[in-house]
Formats: structure tokens, C-alpha cells, sequence
């Protein structure tokens, strides 16, 4: 795959990522469904390569490498199935303390950086498919703080999390709210469940759970822009993330089919496969072309131009739902593409690639379906004109 | 939608539109409307080149010495997508971007002298001699053979065999072609490019009629046919190299801003097709969420194309891009015509001409007939410019070789 588009930068940080990962992951027992749970990459990622901060600001410790960062290092960690907990910790979570930016979630952002702090984003709930504005928790007011009460629905990361950043509803008003929680606060529940791509995800009860009045990081619309966001980084965040994946499909696939011999030659000859194999490397380079076009677009809204703010934020979700459902397409072509390819040796959990197919089919269910971002897509798209076509439409 | 346009894209971008706003007349907008072939027929085309021609715009990519106009690939691309956008006639590319290329890379001075600024103004109008009946994908087997002499007005080849879906031959007054100078070892040895003049005698051209009743493809019979030795193009015996060189430029190119200019229309058509209360028949959604997913197609294959402009801009060659464009291209344009006849619906269905459709008050929709010959013209486009199972061949021998 090409990464003509990486800078120096990048490439950089992309091989000495690399070259860690090798060294320090077994891809023939990592992510195996009957592997025991144990904590996932992120103190050592902080303490030898110090990258927990490679897309924070500087003025959190981090490395200021902004979004373009999280992507590289996502897309690298996805190609040894070790993007949890960066994911939810430093993307995720780090992006919406960052635009939280009261002095509580400063804090936690810097020990994000320095890779003290590991936050889980807890936001699905049960039965919500997807939905942006959080329903099932419910903070009350009580004295000088809050009580939190509710269930929240496949939280990744949470066994190992420092702290929790929960989305919830104002009791009465109704409105979004952002929430800050040590892990270890009374009234939190967790039942620890193994997910799909052999990592895990808790299914969480808060019962009463006390938070004093800063726990409260944001509310009103400002959560709700807040969470919109945190959702869309995701989105692109898993984007990024499928590449390493879908990389690392298709070169194991293309070892296979050369190596592989039956009716006396490679299969690596036969044209049917020849054409699969085409498919799958052209649903990757889409996928690769526009998730970068989209990490590259302007985000700022106080760039220089003549669009306003709203129609960038509008033209940013679209571009972000279209990466989505790009790459949802190209994890379904590349990753049952690899397992036909495989045999039956692809059904098994005896080679990487199973787990890899796990992943890929995960990814595109999380941060929305691809059907919810084509409904995004639809609804947004009447007033949104393309490329060049503004003036002439 | 991905990029925005820098303060001097901008600029450019808005010199465009003025200029399409003087230059491309109601006539012109209409002829290319209407065309639901792969380009627009000689007449409107050609006017429309020779507008282009008086811009200094009608071969923008070629280099600047020989009449090109030296803009970035973010300049090309915003000038086809304002020119689809206002529909502006598609122009044929055997001229100015098929030949010429080859002209300038292999041809003599006195060669390109000769034929480049009648490509550049629109006096010469090209057609392609490659396919053969017996010679399609297995392009290299082709057998139309032309035999080396001398007389008395000099060195000749005499040409005999015939080439086959030829566009535009009944319009062409040059024609480029690939024949067989010699025979025996591979057959991509003996082959050589040689240019002519159709008017030259022997030469016969039959009409072919598409699914859709157009006339774009003919058959070319020679029948001993004297071409000038000076029409050899490189040395004789390596025209494969070439022909291989040509298809990568016929192969390239930009697919996004046609296709998006046809989303658009697309859109438009579902509005028109669904009013008022249509809105909320399910059908009416079904649509529009396939018009997001070819949405997200095109934005797919517009973040490819960019990144493969920018890339070649400094430098990178081609490689397999050509032809994991011209599938992606050609199968997105096949899908958004599929997409258009069931937006049409039963609108779709009468068989006639597009100026057929309008002003009488028992007329049938010019949205339909354009959407159903669209449909049917574009089968073409997996089979054309090597078929799209020939460029899948061409990328997995790439990923297995690399």
C-alpha cells in the first residue's frame, strides 16, 4: 500500500510505532478469543516511545501533533490489533477534555500525555443504537454536586480505565451533560464482557453514583457539540484504524495465495482469485484516499475563507460519514475476501487473519453503522454543494 | 467538497465560470445535455473545441510549448468539474488526448509540426485504430497488415484488413492505427503505429448502431490502401511499446467531476420524479439513500484521483493507477445509470430520440430517454479501453509482482 501522501513526520512516527509493535506483540497469540485478559499497550507505549501524547497540545505535554497523528498511530496500532485503549484514551476522550478545557479535564488531559491516566468513553447505552444525545443516565442535582444514575452499553477499554467520561441527561431540563468519574466511585457497576475483536467492553450500571459540582464538565449545547464531535473523531478514528487492519489482511492473504498450492501450482494463478485480490486492493485504496482527504480537510473554524462555520462543520460530517461507510465497504470486501481466500484455514482462529476479520466487522458497527452514516449523509447532503459546484449549481 | 480551493483556486475557478457563462451558449449546453453517449457528436463537439481552441484552453494538458496552459492538477480538476457541471459538450479524446500524447513523445518535429496544432484548433478530428474483430482484449493478435514499398511517389505501407469500433470514424478525417509489419516471433513484435488520412482510396467505413440506436461505432475496412511511409510513428515493428503508452493516457484521467455533475443531475430527476406528496412514498427513500451511496462512491474516487494527481505532479508514474481508475470510473457511471432509469421508472421506457422529447404537449420526458440510452450506452464502458476483467488482470498482477 502507498503512503505517498505521509510526511516525514509521519513516516517517522509510523516506523518507530512499527518496529515497537513487532517486537512487542505475538500476532499468533494476540487477540486470541481463548487468550486471558490482560491490560492492553499504553504504559509501555507512553514510557518507550512517550506517543500517548503524539496528537495532544503541547500545553498538555503532549507533542502537538493534532489529529493527523492520532490517525497514523491509530492506523499503526490497527495493523497489530492494538488500538485500544489510544482509541477512547487519547482520541476519543482527549479531544473532548481538550474542548471541555475547565482546569479538572486539563488535568486529565496531561496525564493523558504522560500516560498516567487511561479514560474510558462511555456513551452507548443499551438499545440506543448509536444515538448522538445520551438518554438512559441522568444526573440530579443533590446539594452542592450531582448524583448520575442509569446504564451505559459496551464501554471499551473500562477494566482498565483510571476514569470514565460519561454523557448523560440533566433530570427535568433535559439537556446534555459531560461527566467526569474516577473509576473507582461507589455506585459504579461493571460486568467485564469479552468483545468481538477479542478485546473488552463492559456493560455498566450507575446507581447513585456522587459527583461533586467540577465533575460536571460541560452542558447544554455545548455537550451536545462536544459529544457530536467525540463521535466523529471516533468515526475517523476506527477509519484510520480499519487501514492498518485491512493492510495487514491483505498482505497475509497475498503470502497465502502465493504459497499456496493446489491442482499443482500456486492459487495465486487462478483468475477468479487474481480478480477477488484486485477488488479487495482497490477497496483499500478508497478507503486509504479518503480517510486522509478528510483528516487533511479544514476542521478550524477560524481558518481563513469564505465558507461559514456552519457549512464547514456541515461539509466535516458529511466528509466524515462518507469515510465511514467507505470503509465499513471495505472492511466487509477485504475481510471476507481474506478469509475466502484463506480456506478454511481463514475460519479458524490458528492464523491471524481470523482475528483481524473480527475486528474489521467491529469496526464497522462502532462510532455508527454504515447505514446510520448514509442516513446522515441523505439528511445532510440537499443544502451541501460539491468540490467546484457551488457557484454554478 | 473535501478540499477547499486555496484564494488563487478560487480566482481560477471564478474565471471558468465567467468564461462558460459567455462562451458556452444555450445550443452548445443543450447539445451536451443530451448526450447520453460517451461523447458528444462531431457537430457540437467540435464547435465546442474550437471555442475552447480561441480560450487557449482546448488541450489544457499538454505541455506549454506545444499549446497546453502549464495549470496545476488542482486546476484541471476544477476546470473539467465547472465544464461537466455546466453541461459542457463532452469532447472525444482521440485527438487531443490520445494521439497527441504519443505525437510528442515519439513523433518527429516535422511530425508534431504537422499534427498537433490541427488537434490543438479543432481542424483534424482522429479516430482510433486498435480493436479488430479477431483482436479485442488479445489486443497483441491483431492481424491488419500493412506492407512496406517503394513507387515512384516514394516509401508507402500498403494497408489491407479492417479495425473495428471505431468511434467517430464517419467524422474522422485522420486516424491512427496499429498494424502488423511483420510476423513470426511474439506477436507483440511486428506491430507498429501508423498515421493516415481517411480520405485516403480503399478506405471504407460501415455504420454500427448501439443498443441505444446511436451511431458512434463503425467498422473500417482497407482494401489496399496507400499510406505514406512518412505516417510511421517511431521505428517500424515497435509499436506495442506505444500502444501501451497510449492506453495508459486513454485509461487516465479524471472520472469525479463527470460523475458527480451526473449525481447531480440524478438528484435532480428523484425531486422532479417524487414532487410534493411523493415525498413520502417509501420507493422515494429507497432512492435516496442509494444516491447517498454512490455519494460516498464518487468522494472515494475523487480523494484517489487527487492523491494520484498530486503524486504524478511531482513526479510518481502512473503505475496501476490507469486502471483501478477506469474500473472504479467506469463502474460507478454504470451504477448512477442504473440508479437514473429507476428514477425514471416507466418514463424510461419509450424508444426515441432526445430531441423528440419537450415542447409537444404529448411529448414523452427528456429525463427518461436520456436516463434509458444513458443505461444502455454505458454497458460500454466496462468493455471499452480494455475491458474492466483486462484491468483486473493488470492490478492483481501488479499486487503479486510487488
Amino acid at each position: 500500500m502507498s503512503f505517498d501522501d505521509f510526511s516525514d513526520t509521519d513516516t517517522a512516527l509510523r516506523d518507530s510505532l512499527g518496529r515497537w509493535l513487532a517486537d512487542h506483540i505475538d500476532l499468533t497469540r494476540h487477540a486470541r478469543a481463548d487468550a486471558p485478559p490482560s491490560p492492553p499497550v499504553w504504559r509501555s507505549l507512553a514510557r518507550d516511545l512517550g506517543l500517548t501524547g503524539a496528537g495532544l497540545p503541547e500545553s498538555a505535554g503532549g507533542l502537538g501533533g493534532g489529529l493527523r497523528a492520532h490517525l497514523v498511530v491509530l492506523r499503526t496500532l490497527g495493523g497489530s490489533l492494538c488500538a485500544e485503549p489510544y482509541l477512547s484514551t487519547a482520541l476519543v476522550c482527549g479531544g473532548a477534555l481538550q474542548r471541555a478545557g475547565t482546569p479538572l479535564a486539563n488535568h486529565l488531559l496531561a496525564a493523558i500525555a504522560a500516560g498516567d491516566a487511561v479514560v474510558a468513553w462511555a456513551h452507548a447505552e443499551p438499545g440506543a443504537r448509536n444515538a448522538a444525545r445520551p438518554a438512559a443516565c441522568t444526573l440530579h442535582q443533590e446539594g452542592a454536586g450531582w448524583r448520575l444514575d442509569g446504564r451505559k452499553s459496551a464501554v471499551t477499554t473500562a477494566p482498565w480505565a483510571t476514569h470514565w467520561l460519561v454523557t448523560a441527561c440533566i433530570a427535568g431540563s433535559g439537556a446534555s451533560a459531560l461527566v467526569l468519574l474516577d473509576a473507582g466511585s461507589p455506585g459504579l457497576t461493571r460486568r467485564d464482557l469479552r468483545a468481538l475483536d477479542g478485546g473488552w467492553a463492559s456493560e455498566v450500571l450507575l446507581d447513585h453514583v456522587a459527583l461533586p459540582e467540577v465533575a460536571v464538565l460541560q452542558t447544554g449545547q455545548a455537550a451536545d457539540d462536544n459529544i457530536a464531535s467525540a463521535l466523529d473523531a471516533g468515526a475517523l478514528g476506527v477509519c484510520a484504524e480499519a487501514l492498518g487492519v485491512l493492510e495487514k489482511m491483505m498482505a497475509d492473504t497475498l503470502a497465502h495465495v502465493r504459497e499456496r498450492r493446489q491442482f499443482g501450482v500456486p492459487i495465486a494463478g487462478f483468475q477468479a482469485l487474481q480478480h477477488r485480490l484486485a477488488d479487495m486492493h482497490i477497496a483499500i485504496a478508497q478507503a486509504e484516499a479518503l480517510t486522509w482527504a478528510v483528516a487533511d480537510a479544514p476542521d478550524d473554524a477560524g481558518e481563513a475563507g469564505s465558507t461559514t462555520n456552519d457549512t464547514t462543520a456541515q461539509s466535516r460530517a458529511l466528509a466524515v460519514s462518507a469515510a465511514k461507510v467507505t470503509v465499513g465497504a471495505a472492511c466487509r470486501t477485504v475481510g471476507q475476501g481474506a478469509v475466502q481466500l484463506h480456506g478454511a484455514m481463514g475460519v479458524t482462529e490458528e492464523l491471524p487473519v481470523g482475528r483481524f476479520f473480527r475486528r474489521a466487522t467491529q469496526i464497522e458497527l462502532m462510532f455508527g453503522s454504515s447505514g446510520q452514516h448514509l442516513r446522515r449523509i441523505d439528511r445532510l447532503q440537499a443544502p451541501v454543494r460539491g468540490l467546484a459546484g457551488a457557484a454554478s449549481a | 467538497m473535501l478540499t477547499r480551493l486555496t484564494p488563487d483556486e478560487a480566482i481560477f475557478r471564478d474565471e471558468v465560470l465567467r468564461f462558460l457563462d459567455e462562451a458556452l451558449t444555450p445550443e452548445l449546453r443543450t447539445a451536451g445535455r443530451r448526450c447520453s453517449g460517451i461523447f458528444t457528436d462531431y457537430p457540437h463537439g467540435n464547435d465546442w473545441h474550437r471555442v475552447l481552441a480561441q480560450r487557449g484552453w482546448s488541450v489544457p494538458k499538454w505541455p506549454v510549448a506545444h499549446g497546453g496552459t502549464g495549470w496545476t492538477p488542482m486546476q484541471h480538476y476544477i476546470f473539467a468539474s465547472e465544464l461537466a457541471a455546466a453541461d459542457a459538450p463532452p469532447r472525444a479524446p482521440m485527438g487531443p488526448g490520445m494521439v497527441a500524447p504519443v505525437i510528442m513523445a515519439f513523433g518527429t518535429p516535422t511530425q508534431q509540426q504537422a499534427w498537433l496544432p490541427g488537434i490543438r484548433t479543432g481542424d483534424d478530428y482522429w479516430c482510433q485504430g486498435y480493436s479488430e474483430p479477431g483482436a479485442g482484449s488479445d489486443l497483441a493478435g491483431l492481424q491488419c497488415r500493412a506492407v512496406r514499398g517503394q513507387d515512384g511517389d516514394g516509401e508507402h505501407f500498403r494497408l489491407n484488413g479492417t479495425k473495428i469500433w471505431t468511434t467517430h470514424a464517419q467524422y474522422a478525417n485522420r486516424m491512427f492505427c496499429l498494424v502488423r509489419t511483420a510476423s513470426g516471433g511474439k506477436p507483440q513484435q511486428g506491430i507498429s503505429f501508423i498515421c493516415f488520412d481517411m480520405a485516403l482510396a480503399g478506405i471504407t467505413v460501415r455504420p454500427i448502431h448501439s443498443l441505444s440506436g446511436d451511431h458512434e461505432l463503425n467498422q473500417v475496412f482497407f482494401d489496399d490502401v496507400r499510406v505514406p511511409a512518412s505516417g510511421l510513428i517511431g521505428e517500424e515493428n515497435q509499436g506495442w511499446t506505444i500502444a501501451k503508452y497510449l492506453l495508459q493516457h486513454e485509461r487516465g484521467g479524471s472520472w469525479a467531476p463527470n460523475l458527480r455533475a451526473r449525481w447531480r443531475r440524478l438528484e435532480g430527476a428523484l425531486e422532479d420524479a417524487f414532487p410534493g406528496a411523493g415525498r413520502s412514498d417509501p420507493e422515494y427513500g429507497d432512492l435516496r439513500l442509494q444516491l447517498a451511496e454512490l455519494h460516498c462512491r464518487i468522494e472515494a474516487l475523487q480523494a484517489l484521483e487527487l492523491r494520484t494527481l498530486r503524486a504524478q505532479a511531482c513526479g510518481a508514474p502512473p503505475g496501476i493507477s490507469p486502471s483501478i481508475g477506469k474500473i472504479l470510473g467506469t463502474e460507478l457511471k454504470q451504477a448512477l445509470t442504473e440508479l437514473h432509469v429507476r428514477i425514471a421508472g416507466p418514463a424510461a421506457l419509450p424508444h426515441a430520440r432526445l430531441d423528440e422529447a419537450g415542447a409537444d404537449p404529448l411529448g414523452v420526458r427528456e429525463d427518461g430517454l436520456f436516463a434509458m440510452a444513458s443505461y444502455l450506452n454505458d454497458r460500454a464502458a466496462s468493455i471499452y479501453a480494455g475491458t474492466n476483467e483486462v484491468q483486473r488482470n493488470l492490478v492483481a498482477a501488479h499486487l503479486l509482482l510487488h
